[in-house]
């Protein structure tokens, strides 16, 4: 069928600078670039082009641009282009639109409502590079009090697992699968040299990685992929993972295609089949049965680890996460509106859940109203791209943040949104071992430690202007919010006062 | 040793099981393996505790006498456990190897997610037995039914072998199943006796036993007698049927690239 789709994007090619290298050949995924041999110059094929800068950047004479087709449509504030694109796909494929990456609608983004406090003349601010600042940060439930021995003045509670980490900062899960061994290998190499975590989506830990299981945490999803004994002993922490922000309510689907014999040992699963994690875990039909995989987790681990679950931030998520925390959860991450994914339904990922500042905000309200805030660990995911998030996140209530687009962006990523068809010419969302050989783990583990390090200086910086020495002292702290261009409910849902007042 | 010798003599270990905690009955049966060589453990008086054996890596032969409750053997990785009673719900969740045998009947999602070990079952299992079950390499877990199943045998199954023998039905009788293999994508499930095509998925065939299906069927209802009891011949002696996914990839074509 003739396709009635105009191309996205147009290459610019200067003529006077390419010099017929063909390293846009070789460089794009997408086989936007060709040579003809004949003719002796290289061309490019629009209609196939991503926008992925690839070819822009590795081009050793500045010789292309990508550019937005600047096609004009006849105005129309309600059939805008996106609209009359997608009904033409759908009319072409028949099938459920897919995407990649997270929501990239305009919905309102309070981080950018929201301002933080510093000290002025009546409590002096803290310079965090002459005096210490304390990030360090403990995953994990907490005991209602913790008693001393009056003998020695050590801690004679019992306390559940802890696990410190060194910055608040978390790699999200992203499944060996959804992305390639190299670009979770630079994570988990991040994760160890930062002192933090990075998780491994419901995809199996890589025997290659099993170095790495004490930055891991370990996923156990629906499907169960890649779930054994020996997995769950490697990982730091075990997370349930019930939901995901950009397609809360639904399973995943990893395509055959995409099941190389790599991911496949990974998962433990036969070569070139789907693996489906359907929507509900098959064992939990209810808080009660949630809170049995819960201990079934915490039996086969011997209570060593703590084991959080993951949901999607949607309507009722401060009566959910309650009932998540009484069922013993040790932490629960709430990932947002605008949390990424590797392939979901564009409908799921662009319309259903809520922004995580406000979900965030009404769990940890619920939680410390209802006197159960400490008997749980807050991670808040779902569009946090700054230090200023990470830091906005703690003062609503978060311990730690998770983070994925950023991590990904540090390593090449321009958010095309192309990733479910596993062609990404960073080699990230790709099994192409042409395509992944582009990621050198040392490199990439670079390029993301130093994104967390550069966070973390620019959060000991917000710190130490506040006047507080200790993350801990704002954490849940809002008074050291205030809200710009919200209405009064927003703002009562953030709990968090106007600018001035 | 056959199963009749196994019990005839005394286990290595007991444990009184009566009022226990299933944190303080699993902490010691892990100490209980931890003592020394034990082969055999015997728990008595088990009502209700849940987890255990799970996540348990050892090749220790559990003999369970009671009532153990959900999420027996979950995890697991090597030990045998005999229940001389019924099982609960999710009774070897994500069983990694070894074997769970049931002399009664075992609950909801019996099998959940296995993909290894086995699990044998006299009587019958309750809803989404053997769900999402699944194979890798020389990891193919089986699960076996001497009764019948409720709905949603074999759902989502990617992998792995279901015997349903259906020994409670009287001759002719149908099993009482419907939904059996919703969503298969992988794995088989043999059926013996009358089961007629609404009763399955729609992602499901159904064909005559090959040879090498035969043999398997043959050696599993061979291993289910030598468990149970009863005739092997005269349980073989009825029609079987294997049931298979059509498609490996059931939802291939649901989107749009």
């Amino acid at each position: 069928m003739k396709s009635y789709l105009a191309s996205r994007f147009v290459v610019l090619r200067d003529q006077e600078r390419c010099i017929q290298c063909r390293v846009c050949v070789r460089q794009c995924g997408y086989d936007v670039h060709a040579y003809d041999s004949e003719a002796g110059d290289v061309f490019s094929c629009d209609e196939r082009c991503v926008g992925c800068h690839r070819c822009v950047v590795f081009c050793p004479t500045q010789a292309l641009s990508v550019r937005e087709n600047p096609l004009s449509y006849r105005a129309n504030a309600n059939w805008r282009p996106e609209v009359m694109e997608d009904v033409l796909r759908q009319a072409e494929t028949g099938g459920v639109l897919l995407t990649g990456m997270g929501n990239d609608k305009p919905y309102p983004i309070y981080w950018d409502h929201l301002v933080l406090n510093a000290s002025q003349v009546t409590n002096p601010s803290i310079d965090p590079l002459r005096e210490p600042m304390e990030l360090t940060t403990f995953l994990g439930a907490k005991p209602e009090a913790v008693t001393l021995d009056p003998e020695t003045g050590a801690l004679a509670t019992e306390l559940p697992p802890q696990v410190p980490v060194a910055v608040p900062i978390l790699f999200s899960a992203m499944s060996f699968g959804s992305i390639s061994l190299a670009a979770q290998e630079s994570l988990a190499r991040a994760a160890a040299e930062a002192g933090t975590l990075f998780n491994t989506g419901e995809g199996g830990l890589h025997r290659s990685l099993h170095a790495f299981g004490e930055h891991a945490i370990v996923q156990v999803a629906s499907g169960r992929f890649g779930v054994d004994p020996e997995y769950l002993e490697e990982g730091r922490m075990v997370e349930i993972k019930i939901g995901q922000g950009a397609k809360p309510g639904i399973g995943g689907h990893l395509p055959g295609e995409k099941v190389s014999a790599e991911v496949a040992a990974t998962r433990m699963i036969p070569v070139g089949t789907d693996a489906l994690s359907p929507a509900p875990h098959h064992d939990i039909y209810s808080i009660e049965d949630l809170r049995q995989l819960i201990y079934a987790l915490k039996e086969a681990t011997q209570y060593s680890k703590p084991v959080g679950v993951k949901i999607a931030a949607v309507h009722n998520v401060a009566a959910i996460a309650s009932g998540i925390v009484r069922a013993g959860a040790d932490y629960v991450a709430i990932d947002g509106l605008r949390g990424a994914t590797g392939a979901a339904p564009k409908v799921m990922r662009d319309h259903v859940g809520i922004p995580i500042e406000l979900a965030l905000a009404a769990v940890d309200t619920r939680l410390r109203q209802e006197g159960i805030r400490h008997r749980v660990s807050l991670i808040a995911a779902g569009g946090i791209r700054n230090s200023a998030d990470v830091l906005k996140a703690i003062a609503l209530g978060a311990d730690a943040v998770y983070i994925a687009t950023a991590a990904l962006v540090a390593l090449g990523c321009r958010v095309c949104q192309m990733c479910y068809a596993g062609k990404c010419s960073w080699g990230i969302a790709t099994q192409n071992p042409y395509l992944t050989r582009r990621i050198n783990p040392s490199i990439g583990a670079r390029r993301l430690a130093n994104l967390l390090r550069g966070w973390s200086l620019e959060i000991q910086e917000m710190l130490g202007g506040m006047g507080i020495n200790a993350l801990e002292s704002l954490r849940g702290n809002r008074l050291h919010l205030r809200a710009v261009g919200l209405s009064e409910s927003e703002m009562r849902v953030l709990g968090v006062r106007p600018a001035g007042e | 040793m056959s199963d009749h010798d196994l019990l005839s003599s005394d286990p290595d270990q007991e444990i009184d099981a009566h009022g226990v905690h299933y944190r303080d009955l699993n902490a010691r049966i892990r100490q209980a393996l931890q003592r020394g060589p034990c082969q055999r453990l015997a728990l008595r008086h088990v009502c209700g505790q849940r987890y255990i054996g799970t996540g348990l890596r050892s090749h220790v032969r559990i003999e369970i006498h009671g009532t153990p409750g959900n999420d027996l053997g979950a995890f697991m990785d090597g030990p045998t456990i005999i229940v001389h009673g019924n099982a609960q719900d999710g009774s070897g969740n994500t069983l990694n190897s070894g074997e769970i045998i049931v002399h009664g009947r075992a609950g909801d999602i019996t099998g959940y997610a296995m993909r290894g070990g086995r699990i044998f079952v006299r009587d019958g299992v309750g809803y989404r037995a053997g769900i999402h079950m699944k194979e890798y390499a020389a990891r193919r877990p089986v699960l076996v039914i001497g009764g019948t199943a409720q709905p949603f045998l074999g759902e989502y199954m990617a992998g792995g072998v279901v015997l349903l023998l259906g020994l409670n039905l009287q001759a002719d009788e149908p099993h009482p199943t419907v939904h059996v293999g919703t969503g298969m994508h992988g794995g088989v499930i043999y059926v013996r006796g009358a089961i007629e095509d609404w009763q399955l998925g729609r992602e499901v065939g159904r064909a005559e036993l090959e040879e090498e299906d035969r043999v398997l069927v043959e050696r599993l209802v061979y291993d289910f007698a030598g468990h149970f009891g009863g005739d092997p011949q005269a349980i073989l002696r009825a029609p079987f049927v294997k049931l298979f996914p059509l498609y490996l990839r059931p939802y291939g074509n649901l989107y749009a690239y």
